[in-house]
């Protein structure tokens, strides 16, 4: 019987074969060490994002979100639900708040869920996966399976925008969480807490349209854990990785730079220092390598 | 809808110059455009700010001055990243990041919005990519985004990107096969009825037929 | 009174056994200062210390006491000897704690503690203990002038603390300003609507009080006297006048309307369309007597549109118009839009404002009137003009960067400021006021300084901003409301308060002989000897607080319980015929020549300090206190306020071979920190007239200078000092040494 159990909602990035795939990989490893159950939601469809909103309206994307809880609450009653997509779990939960708000909203929901046989009673909640480690499991509890410390590995935490802002991680400040710093600290690693970047935004889903704005943002962001001595960068965005880490070449083409800066998963951090291989912490889901990580995950440790 | 359509007509019969109250009833959270106090935290936190043609605060002021077509025409919301500064910042609580992204929202629906804006486009071709199956199929949406402008175009910039897709499809991060078929929703069709009954009962609660 | 007998007592504690040879302080005391009895204790302040003291008191009749010990700002419940003089001489902050404890200055240290003992000796010799004021008076019953909200709290508060209050009110109705209001803005939780103003309620309450009399139709027609002992002479609507004496008084005579019509720009005058605040009260007022809304005044037509132009001839720096912000007008330009919106929420109302100021809980009610939909709109207004039956409101959009027109407003209401009623200007009693009024006295005083209150900046009475904001320049008549600086009811409520309290005060302080402030509890007061006086008038005019009349003959005639106690005029007598008991030319003098100077062979400069108490005594204590250490050489003599130094002490001083004098005194100026307000100001002009003193003796003129100490300087004015000391040495010894 696993420990503890929640309605997961992966998101359309951390799906096999999905640009955050490797997240996916590394979140299941972590989640077997912790005894954690994540049953994907059956069905689920996608939240529409930060950026749907021009062709979806407002009434539109909160119904999106809403059949998501409807089928948790419909198959797996009791659970929360629980992303590993900031993007998703900052738009389910301002489903989740507005609807619970303001009953117009709700029953107009409700009317358009008809159409799908489904209905949303209300009262989700909708956590983001690092709450749960946060407040569920404990960094106590999150340091307890840590076989292979990360030992000298300097870690930026770039938390980004959309776990910190605007509801934040576990009661933290906007202009500086250290929630991430403190994860990096647990599993061994060494936090760079002065990484001014810490919040800046990467340009989000307009890395896409505005390649060149975005790309500004995202120079400074590896260019200050440069700065930092980090060795790598460690994210909880399926975005923010993707952006970080695959337009770094591009940057280097157009500004001159020579950033070869790898971007991890905080989940894969905790699998590598759990013990799991490589594979199983989807290391080998990169463009740049996060050689650091590979050199401990191929390191044999005796067995607890 | 890329030209002042018969939305926008039968909108200005109905507020005129009452800009404001048009805001007020149409647009995301637009009953908090009258809250603003004029601070300018906004402008100051936000990152792509000097891309902004009217900072967040200055668009507050127009829409109360009734610059209806400079806020409408504008491409300034579309710079808007969803990054949410503005929003924690902001002492009187605005929700910035939802009104921005509303105005936009409303100036697409009345055929204001800048035709070539890129983020308007790959707005729409998200929501279509996404609302097709009830899933994203991120190599279709990808190529979507390169070839909007044209063919040539496309390929101009699938060929510069090429690296990196390269390094993608190494990390198993990328699909080929998504361009015969993606992850796909079962209820595929519960989904799509959802979706057109919920813009039904948005554009009659925001009357946006009405005169 | 009993025989002078006078003891010495040196305290060996908190060090002062370590660092300095007691045993020689005493003998100094006994053979150098001819103390009667002189005795030491290693722990005076203790109870055991304090026992012996008051068993000499008490069984060896001494009636003058010298502590060697601890700063006369410390211990002072410990050292409580009534009835007794008593002198300090300041060894721990003012010796051993201002000096390095080492080896190598043991000897300046100890040469400072032997000066310092010799010092407290001469001082208490010339010390009389205080008798009282032989003209205390007993009369603690207010009088309150004005009877707007200030007034009417002013006197409601007193009398529930017990007091009698005459109330006068210059118009045949209470409430001022307060009761033409329609609504007020609210000042308790949720800070959301315009609330009822509560006057009504409040004159009711003062009617209905047994312990204030009111008087209507009533003006000053002459006020004389002191606290305790003032003689009004109202004048009534029926024509003659009454005489009424009481003890303490309030001002509490309100303001004045900016006059709209001196914004040409906007057209005030033009149309009845364009109003201001004022205005739009009376017109919601009758519009509410009707029960209707408020209609368009120019034709009764429906009102669509409203703007409200703030600043309206404030915050002005092309000198043409107020120069201050009034602080209550944007809150009421809300409160006035939200009548409008309140009434029909379809009525469009804008505030062109360049800040948006709401003081006190305001910032809620600005939401408020946001969440109605009052438009706020960052503009600054250059034009109104009439424009058929409506008006043009022509602005620039601040945040869009652009000239802009109002087409059509309705209603304009311009949010001018307040103008004070402070009465004659008697530094410039031709002057007129921002309205371009001649105004006509108030109070009427028949002191020889002047009629009414001073002022200080652009009309307002003169309230000692910095430090004490109910104290006037005048002791025992206090300032409430708008008449001090410009305020909303709220805050003119609390301010009636504190004058209320602190009438109260001098009254009840004035029947015990005593000063209230800042001398509190002194029994002190000016004595003169008229024999020696050649009327030069000095100090009748440079008395800061008017204290001082003239009689008949031309001689200064003093009002005890006017004075403050500072010594102003004892400072201005070229004659020195003015002294206190406890602190006079003499007190001082002999302290300036018991110092012991050493000839110039010993290369040991002598520089004299004189600082005042309020601030730069306390400095001097507290960097000792920081142990920041300083120049050995110098002698601190503490002054009631450097308004009271006569020059005579400084030529006495420079001729007796001091190397240089240091004068220590608050801040004066516009944001004059000076307890006493002019002192600090007329000792700075003094000395800069000492040059002639100084050529005359052949001295640099860098053996007198003046510095502005703050009680918060610790660090600098150690640093003042030995900076001093550096020049001393670098203009060399003072030549004089060895004639005294």
């Amino acid at each position: 019987m696993a420990k503890k159990e929640y309605a997961f909602y992966p998101g359309c990035s951390s799906q096999l074969k999905g640009s955050a795939s490797n997240y996916l990989t590394s979140v299941n490893s972590m989640c077997d060490t912790l005894d954690i159950k994540m049953t994907p939601i059956p069905d689920w469809n996608c939240c529409g994002a930060s950026v749907s909103y021009a062709g979806a309206g407002e009434l539109s994307r909160h119904v999106m979100n809403a059949r998501n809880f409807a089928l948790s609450a419909e198959h797996l009653p009791g659970q929360d639900v629980v992303a590993t997509c900031a993007a998703c779990w900052l738009g389910a939960k301002e489903t989740k708040e507005k609807l619970d708000a303001n009953s117009v909203l709700m029953a107009d929901t409700n009317e358009a869920l008809k159409e799908a046989g489904l209905h949303y009673k209300g009262g989700t909640e909708v956590r983001h996966m690092v709450e749960v480690l946060i407040e569920d499991v404990g960094y106590e509890g999150i340091a307890q399976p840590v076989v292979k410390p990360l030992e000298g590995i300097k870690f930026a935490g770039y938390v980004g925008c959309q776990t910190n802002r605007p509801f934040g991680i576990a009661g933290e400040s906007f202009e500086n969480p250290m929630y991430l710093d403190k994860m990096v600290e647990t599993v061994g690693g060494e936090a760079l807490t002065k990484y001014e970047q810490k919040v800046s935004c990467c340009g989000g889903a307009l890395a896409f349209s505005e390649p060149d704005k975005s790309q500004k943002q995202i120079k400074q962001i590896v260019e200050s854990a440069y700065d930092q001595g980090a060795d790598m960068i460690v994210t909880p965005c399926p975005l923010c990785q993707a952006n970080v880490e695959v337009y770094q070449s591009e940057i280097n083409r157009k500004q001159g730079t020579r950033f070869n800066m790898p971007v991890a998963y905080y989940s894969q951090l905790l699998a590598v220092a759990y013990g799991a291989s490589a594979k199983q912490a989807g290391l080998d889901g990169h463009i740049i390598k996060p050689t650091k990580l590979q050199e401990i995950a191929v390191k044999v440790v005796a067995k607890k | 809808m890329n030209a002042p359509n018969e939305l926008n007509l039968v909108a200005l019969s109905r507020y005129g110059n009452d800009f404001l109250r048009e805001v007020e009833e149409r647009v995301e959270d637009g009953e908090w455009v009258k809250m603003c106090m004029q601070c300018g935290v906004c402008a100051g936190s936000c990152p792509f700010g000097p891309h902004w043609e009217h900072s967040p605060q200055k668009i507050f002021m127009m829409i109360r001055a009734g610059k209806r077509d400079e806020v409408l025409k504008s491409d300034s919301m579309w710079m808007c990243t969803s990054c949410y500064n503005c929003v924690v910042r902001c002492p009187r609580k605005l929700p910035i990041t939802q009104i921005m992204h509303g105005l936009a929202t409303y100036a697409n629906r009345l055929g204001l919005a800048p035709k070539m804006q890129p983020t308007r486009q790959w707005s729409l071709l998200f929501w279509d990519n996404c609302t097709k199956t009830g899933r994203v199929n991120e190599l279709k949406l990808t190529l979507g985004l390169y070839f909007k402008d044209g063919l040539v175009s496309g390929i101009k910039q699938a060929w510069a990107m090429r690296n990196i897709g390269l390094g993608l499809l190494l990390a198993k991060r990328l699909n080929p096969f998504e361009l015969i078929k993606g992850h796909e929703c079962k209820d595929k069709a519960g989904i799509h009825r959802m979706l057109k009954k919920a813009q039904e009962i948005e554009a009659k609660r925001l009357g946006l037929g009405e005169r | 009174m009993a025989e002078m007998k006078t003891a010495a007592y040196v305290c060996g504690g908190c060090g002062l056994a370590e660092r300095l040879n007691t045993a020689q302080l005493a003998k100094i005391a006994e053979r150098e200062g001819k103390m009667n009895l002189v005795r030491e204790h290693p722990f005076l302040c203790s109870d055991a210390g304090v026992a012996t003291i008051r068993a000499d008191i008490e069984n060896e009749g001494v009636t003058h006491v010298a502590l060697a010990a601890c700063s006369r700002r410390a211990k002072t419940e410990a050292f409580d000897f009534p009835g007794v003089a008593l002198s300090r001489a300041n060894l721990r902050e003012g010796v051993i704690w201002a000096q390095p404890a080492t080896d190598a200055a043991r000897e300046t240290t100890q040469e400072m503690a032997d000066d310092y003992v010799r010092m407290a000796c001469a001082e208490l010799k010339k010390m009389k203990v205080p008798a009282g004021n032989p003209q205390a008076a007993k009369n603690t019953r207010l009088m309150v002038v004005g009877g707007g909200v200030s007034g009417l709290t002013a006197a409601r508060e007193a009398a529930q603390a017990g007091y009698e209050v005459l109330l006068i009110e210059k118009r045949g109705a209470l409430g001022g300003w307060a009761a033409q209001l329609h609504r007020r803005v609210p000042e308790r939780e949720p800070f959301a609507e315009p609330v009822d103003t509560g006057v009504a309620a409040l004159i009711e309450a003062v009617t209905k009080d047994k312990r204030i009399q009111i008087m209507l139709n009533a003006t000053l027609a002459k006020t004389s006297g002191a606290p305790g002992r003032f003689s009004a002479s109202i004048a009534t609507e029926s024509g003659g006048t009454s005489i009424e004496e009481v003890g303490a008084i309030i001002q509490a005579t309100g303001f004045t309307p900016y006059d709209a019509s001196r914004l040409t720009e906007f057209s005030y005058g033009k149309s009845p369309n364009i109003v201001d605040q004022a205005g739009l009260e009376r017109l919601a007022r009758e519009a509410a007597a009707k029960g209707e809304a408020i209609r368009r005044p120019s034709d009764g037509a429906e009102v669509k549109k409203v703007v409200f132009v703030q600043c309206a001839g404030q915050r002005d720096d092309s000198g043409k118009h107020l120069p201050y912000c009034s602080g209550f007008c944007c809150a009421t330009s809300i409160k006035q839009a939200m009548y409008f919106k309140d009434a029909n929420h379809a009525v469009d109302t804008v505030v062109i404002y360049t800040d948006l100021r709401v003081p006190g809980a305001g910032e809620d009610f600005y939401r408020s009137g946001q969440k109605k939909g009052v438009t706020f709109t960052k503009g600054r207004v250059g034009a109104v003009e009439p424009n058929g039956s409506q008006a043009k409101v022509r602005f620039r959009d601040l945040i869009l960067d652009e000239e802009t027109t109002i087409e059509d407003a309705d209603l304009v209401v311009l949010a001018t400021g307040q103008v004070p009623n402070s009465g004659v200007n008697i530094d410039k009693p031709d002057a007129e006021d921002a309205n371009g009024a001649k105004p006509i006295s108030i109070l009427n005083l028949s002191y020889r300084q002047g009629a009414d209150l001073p002022q200080l900046k652009q009309g307002f009475s003169d309230s000692h901003f910095i430090c004490f904001p109910y104290e006037t320049r005048r002791t025992g008549i206090y300032t409430a409301g708008p008449v001090r600086r410009p305020m909303d009811i709220a805050q003119a409520t609390e301010d009636a308060t504190g004058a209320a309290l602190k009438a109260i005060q001098a009254a009840e302080n004035a029947s015990l002989g005593r000063a209230a402030h800042p001398r509190s509890g002194d029994l002190s007061f000016p004595i003169v000897r008229l024999d020696g006086c050649t009327q030069c008038k000095r100090c009748t005019v440079e008395c800061p607080f008017g204290a001082i009349d003239e009689d008949e003959k031309t001689y200064p005639q003093f009002n005890e319980s006017r004075c403050r106690r500072c010594g102003t005029c004892m400072g201005a007598c070229p004659v020195r015929v003015i002294s206190f008991e406890n602190y006079s030319v003499d007190t001082v003098g002999a302290q300036i020549k018991a110092v012991e100077i050493p000839d110039e062979t010993e290369e040991k400069p002598r520089i004299l300090i004189l600082a005042c108490e309020n601030d730069a005594y306390p400095a001097l204590d507290m960097a000792a206190m920081q142990r920041h250490t300083y120049s050995a050489y110098v002698r601190a003599i503490p002054v009631r306020c450097l308004g009271s130094v006569n020059t005579i002490w400084i030529t006495d001083a420079l001729n007796g071979g001091y190397d240089g004098v240091m004068l220590m005194g608050c801040k004066h100026g516009d944001d004059y920190q000076c307890h006493f307000v002019k002192g600090s100001e007329l000792a700075n002009v003094r000395m800069a007239k000492i040059g002639d003193t100084l050529k005359q003796l052949a001295l640099e003129n860098e053996r007198v200078i003046t510095h502005e100490v703050a009680i918060t300087d610790m660090v600098r004015v150690g640093k003042l000092i030995d900076d001093y000391a550096a020049t001393i040495e670098k203009i060399g010894l003072s030549p004089m040494k060895g004639f005294a």
